[in-house]
């Protein structure tokens, strides 16, 4: 079956590589299945209760080890599988965001919110399987690839004030992971183009062609992400995702009950993107579109006494699904189900549009998170303030665990802090349900890394231990504003400086959701993202904070101020010091029977008749050739100096 | 002649420190600008002493600066919050004791200086041409200038360390006044840890012990060559020098001063020149024993510290961020002189020699003043003082508050300077002119750094007039009695 052995040629062998493994999959398909390169797409939308939709792309490539395989791939990335190598990374993850999650409407703990909900801006965090010795300047490397690699200002993550190690608030680890974050990352096409090049189509055919740019970027929240996972025994797996929230365009449902409640939009593909699905990505293994319904409607409809199928009395989905799944749980009766479709069975001439109609106008709710997490700034003025975090209990936990009121609920909450926001950890101050607490009452453990001065950010990790009754908690931390170098300030330093988003975990909470696997050879990756542990996390809001600012334009004349004065000072007290009152006294004596050179001239100058100098010009004469040899002695230096610096 | 109702005075001083403490609430005082720098800062000092509980270095991260010391003694108040009044209430009592305590000094000291005064008059017979017309009692003064200097006592509200770190100086210079080798370099050391630039009053220290023997060996010549024409001249020295080795008296050098002009007036009497040379040895030995001591302080210092550093980090950690901090200026937060507006405006290339010029300038005017300064070491010291707290790299009023406390210890000898006027009247307008650019900067956002940065310029300015002002009086005053000597 193979060719010919011909090694002389790069390119044949090349060939030669890619026939053997076209020969290899012929050949034992299930025995090869394993060490195949994949590419799976899918495509989730939900309904979100604030009448938007979202929806969720997922594009998995997966290449095996890189022993077994060689450098050489046909779907994966070569720029991702050089940068593992290179960089022996463990795990990555970085997202490129606009706009914020609203964790209250579009639900807190659910596999969405915990996965792909993101902090504003860029978001970098890296694991690497390297000495820890090794590990920052590989990090400043890696920036600098991968700003390289999708057209962003990373590198600004190279600088150690930008970074951090955490220990355990974050992700536990052991001292191999970096986080970073830059908040006022703008988050463009410019962005998009390169993460497209990354899939086998591009956006050419399959789900990508979807992503029709004004739509999504018209939307109210747009992320974009890339995971990345490596190890020694199932090679590199990179999850691409991209998750927006949009406004459907038409109101098709304008006047049905607008009486009670609230209309629900209803909508279709075409509505959101512009474009129908026609068929999928050749080279994928799979294809898929998702339909998710909310638990809470999965309720009404079962309360109402139908079927949760694909036509009831709340909504009609426009195409018979393929599939529907629903979550297994036992600790729930009822909860979300999916409508799945599989795009290989449309094409061209019949394209996919699922679209979703609202007969029956309708409320409900996402699940939340057990708390709701707000930051922000106290305190006025450029001087000093204070960041406050403030938690709000959602009751989450008396619909999970019972009523009891002697439980407390475990929060980590991580935070990095520039370095010129120098935050007095000292002054932390805990209000719960407005009562000033012990610190000891709540903080159950605290690490932190004070920030310093132009060379490290400030990191805060803390568990706290909430009491379940509690209705509010509040944190609150002083901080004294720097003072910058004019050129750390950046162009528009009057708009202010952000510190990026707190990260807030709920270990006690899970956020997985698993579906029943009907295919045993094949698992959804989406669905396998849902299924995983998932602890619910939370991002708060990013905080402008503004510093004081000093005059750009007056570096010149401080300097020629500053040192006008001190020269002052030094000459003054100088001259005081060898005045000596005496001696001028009969210096003045001196001269009054002694003319100088210079009342000499003047006299001159003014015409009148000037006595003969007296004589004895041995004087003068000495001091002329005092005056020569000085000359000289300057000149014989300057020319020293000159001759020794060139040479 | 003393100050009438002197005690009622300094207490009514300390009262009205502690009733502002008690129930003046809360003035936020602490994070003034003009009050607190990075290295006095008790906040900071709090922030330190978390970190130290919390088993992390007090110096990782940029907040504390300051001496472990201070950090074991201090550190354990500033975690009692009480409610109702400042935060930091217990370390404010505290001060205001120390500030006691520190005008006591001014004040023993300014009693040893005008005895030395009075005795130096007396010996040239001049008391009655001097004495008389200005004579008042100088530590009085001087102590009370510091008790109700209004710049001490925000210092002393605001809780910083500079209370303690010019206790320490007044220590040293009290020490070196009244003899006491031990004391004086435990203050010398002390301050010098706490803050490094009193280090500079060593120099005057070295400086005029070398310039005394020289002096000496031209006493012993002049004592030798007694018929001898050049006996005049050298007799007029010998007088100058006496003069101002008088009322006068460094850091441990003034014993040695003191003896030696002692000595010298032996030799005016026509005394031997063996005397002369006993008061000699015997001030050296003084010295001697100042270094021992020094170094003994020294040792017993770095001692505690790392004792008190132990296992959270070392003492070459200390220096970078205590040292390192003070000499490259790296917080570039304002304050009321000049240099942190300097550092944020100038260019990165230019940064390092501006630190060696601005850190040298302290160090430049040393010699000089030491060489025509040297038989008033105190009030050497005193222009040490002022030099610095105009020059350091974070100034605060506190520092003023001090040498403004030892101007006053030399009210007879600069009874005379000029622009006394327009001084009193500057200092005032800056210290209300400053909190006002201050807030229209910072907190209304309307004002602009530039106004701010030029009330530190002002504030500079003064400070050049003072000195140049008080030296120059200071020499013409000993010119006045070199005249008086000699018609």
């Amino acid at each position: 079956m193979a060719a010919p052995p011909s090694p002389l040629h790069a390119l044949s062998r090349l060939l030669l590589l890619s026939l053997l493994l076209l020969a290899s999959v012929a050949a034992a398909a299930t025995a090869a299945a394993e060490e195949e390169e994949e590419f799976t797409e899918e495509l989730l939308l939900r309904p979100l209760p604030d009448i938007k939709a979202l929806a969720h792309f997922q594009f998995r490539s997966s290449a095996p080890p890189s022993s077994a395989a060689g450098r050489h791939h046909h779907v994966f990335p070569k720029a991702i599988a050089q940068l593992v190598q290179q960089f022996h990374i463990s795990e990555l993850e970085l997202s490129f965001t606009q706009g914020r999650w609203n964790y209250e409407q579009w639900g807190g703990s659910d596999p969405m919110s915990t996965n792909y909900a993101k902090p504003p801006g860029v978001e970098l965090w890296a694991a690497f399987d390297l000495p820890l010795s090794e590990i920052d300047a590989t990090w400043k490397n890696l920036t600098h690839t991968l700003s390289g690699l999708f057209c962003a200002s990373i590198n600004f993550l190279e600088s150690s004030t930008a970074f951090s190690a955490p220990r355990w608030g974050f992700k536990l680890n052991e001292g191999n992971l970096r986080y970073g974050a830059l908040p006022r990352e703008a988050v463009c096409t410019e962005n998009l183009t390169p993460w497209l090049k990354l899939l086998p189509c591009r956006d050419k055919a399959g789900i990508a062609s979807l992503l029709y740019r004004p739509s999504i970027y018209k939307g109210y929240y747009h992320s974009q992400k890339l995971k990345l996972t490596s190890s020694q025994s199932f090679g590199i797996i990179i999850d691409q995702t991209l998750t927006v929230v949009l406004q459907p365009d038409t109101f098709r449902a304008k006047h049905l009950h607008s009486t009670d409640g609230q209309l629900q939009p209803s909508w279709s593909i075409k509505d959101l993107f512009n474009r129908k699905l026609s068929g999928k990505c050749l080279v994928s293994k799979s294809s898929r579109v998702f339909l998710e319904i909310e638990k809470d409607i999965v309720d009404k409809i079962d309360k109402s006494g139908t079927e949760a199928s694909w036509t009831n009395e709340l909504f009609v989905l426009s195409t018979a699904p393929d599939r529907v799944l629903k979550k297994l749980n036992s600790m729930d009766a009822q909860s979300s189900s999916l409508y799945e479709y599989d795009v290989s069975n449309y094409n061209d001439d019949k394209p996919l549009d699922v679209s979703i109609t609202w007969k029956l106008p309708l409320i409900w709710s996402c699940t939340p998170a057990p708390y709701h997490v707000n930051r922000f700034l106290m305190g006025s003025g450029n001087e000093r303030g204070s960041i406050a975090l403030s938690f709000r209990s959602t009751n989450l936990h008396k619909q999970l665990f019972g009523s009891s009121n002697d439980c407390s609920i475990k929060a980590v909450v991580f935070q990095v802090v520039p370095w010129y926001v120098k935050v007095y950890y000292h002054s932390l101050q805990i209000f719960i349900d407005g009562n000033s607490k012990a610190i000891s009452e709540v903080v159950d453990k605290i690490h932190v890394t004070p920030s310093e001065d132009k060379l490290l950010p400030g990191t805060l990790e803390m568990l706290l231990r909430l009491p379940c009754s509690m209705e509010s908690a509040t944190l609150s931390l002083d901080f004294d504003k720097g003072f910058l170098h004019i050129d750390e300030y950046p162009p528009d330093a009057n708009q202010g400086f952000d510190i990026p988003s707190a990260l807030v975990t709920f270990p006690e909470f899970n956020s997985s959701r698993s579906y029943p696997e009907t295919d045993t050879l094949f698992v959804s990756p989406l669905l396998q993202t849902f299924k995983e542990d998932g602890v619910v996390k939370s991002y708060t809001e990013v905080l402008l904070v503004p510093l004081t600012t000093p005059d750009f334009s007056m570096p010149y004349n401080v300097i020629t101020f500053t040192c006008t004065v001190l020269a002052l000072y030094f000459g003054s007290l100088l001259n005081a010091l060898r005045r000596r009152i005496g001696e001028e006294e009969r210096e003045l004596k001196k001269t009054a029977t002694k003319r100088g050179l210079i009342p000499l001239l003047i006299a001159k100058l003014r015409g009148k008749k000037v006595d003969p100098p007296p004589p004895g010009s041995s004087p003068a004469s000495l001091m002329s050739i005092k005056l020569l040899l000085k000359v000289v002695f300057v000149a014989v230096v300057a020319a020293t100096f000159h001759y020794l610096s060139n040479s | 002649m003393a100050i009438r109702h002197y005690w009622s005075m300094a207490a009514a001083a300390v009262g009205f420190r502690l009733v502002l403490v008690l129930f003046g609430g809360d003035l936020h005082l602490a994070s003034r600008p003009e009050v607190s720098t990075p290295l006095t800062s008790i906040r900071r000092l709090a922030e330190g002493y978390w970190l130290k509980q919390a088993s992390i270095s007090p110096y990782s991260g940029s907040m504390y600066h300051g001496s472990p010391l201070l950090l074991s003694v201090l550190g354990p108040l500033t975690n009692k919050r009480s409610f109702g009044h400042h935060a930091h209430i217990y370390c404010s009592l505290i001060f205001v004791a120390v500030d006691f305590i520190a005008a006591m000094l001014i004040r023993a000291t300014g009693c040893r200086l005008q005895i030395a005064r009075n005795r130096s008059l007396k010996s040239l017979e001049l008391t009655e041409a001097v004495g008389n017309s200005v004579n008042r009692s100088a530590g009085d003064i001087a102590s009370l200038i510091y008790l109700w200097n209004p710049w001490a006592i925000v210092t002393c509200l605001g809780s910083c360390t500079s209370p303690i770190e010019n206790l320490m100086v007044v220590i040293m210079i009290y020490g070196a006044c009244s003899r006491l080798a031990p004391l004086a370099a435990f203050g010398y050391v002390m301050a010098t840890h706490l803050s490094l630039y009193p280090a500079i009053l060593i120099l005057p220290v070295c400086a005029t012990t070398f310039l005394c023997t020289l002096a000496f060996i031209y006493l012993i010549m002049s004592a030798i060559y007694l018929d001898s024409p050049l006996l005049k001249t050298v007799f007029f020295f010998q007088i100058i020098l006496l003069l101002g080795y008088g009322p006068d008296t460094p850091t441990t050098k003034l014993f040695r001063l003191k003896s030696s002009s002692s000595g010298k007036t032996d030799i005016s009497n026509k005394d031997k020149s063996s005397s002369s040379r006993d008061v000699q040895q015997f001030s050296w030995k003084q010295v001697f024993y100042f270094i021992l001591w020094m170094l003994f302080w020294t040792c017993y210092v770095l001692l505690l510290s790392s004792i008190i550093l132990n296992k959270v980090g070392g003492l070459q950690e200390m220096f970078e961020k205590t040292y390192g901090f003070i000499l490259t200026v790296k917080d570039l937060s304002p304050n009321i002189g000049v240099l942190w507006y300097f550092f944020a405006e100038v260019f990165d290339f230019f940064r390092s020699f501006f630190l060696i010029v601005f850190n040298t300038n302290i160090v430049f005017m040393v010699l000089p003043l030491a060489i025509r300064l040297k038989h008033r070491p105190c009030f050497l010291a005193f222009i040490y003082t002022a030099i610095v707290a105009m020059l350091k790299s974070y100034p605060s009023v506190g520092d003023s508050a001090l040498y403004l406390g030892l101007l006053g210890l030399f009210a007879n000898e600069l009874a005379e300077m000029q622009f006394t006027f327009f001084l009193f009247f500057g200092y005032i307008g800056v210290s209300l002119l400053s909190p006002v650019m201050h807030n229209l900067w910072i907190w209304r956002g309307t004002g602009n750094a530039n106004f701010y940065f030029a009330t530190g310029l002002a504030y500079t300015c003064l400070q050049t007039v003072l000195v140049v002002e008080s030296v120059s009086s200071m020499i013409k005053h000993d010119r006045k009695l070199r005249l008086l000597v000699t018609a």
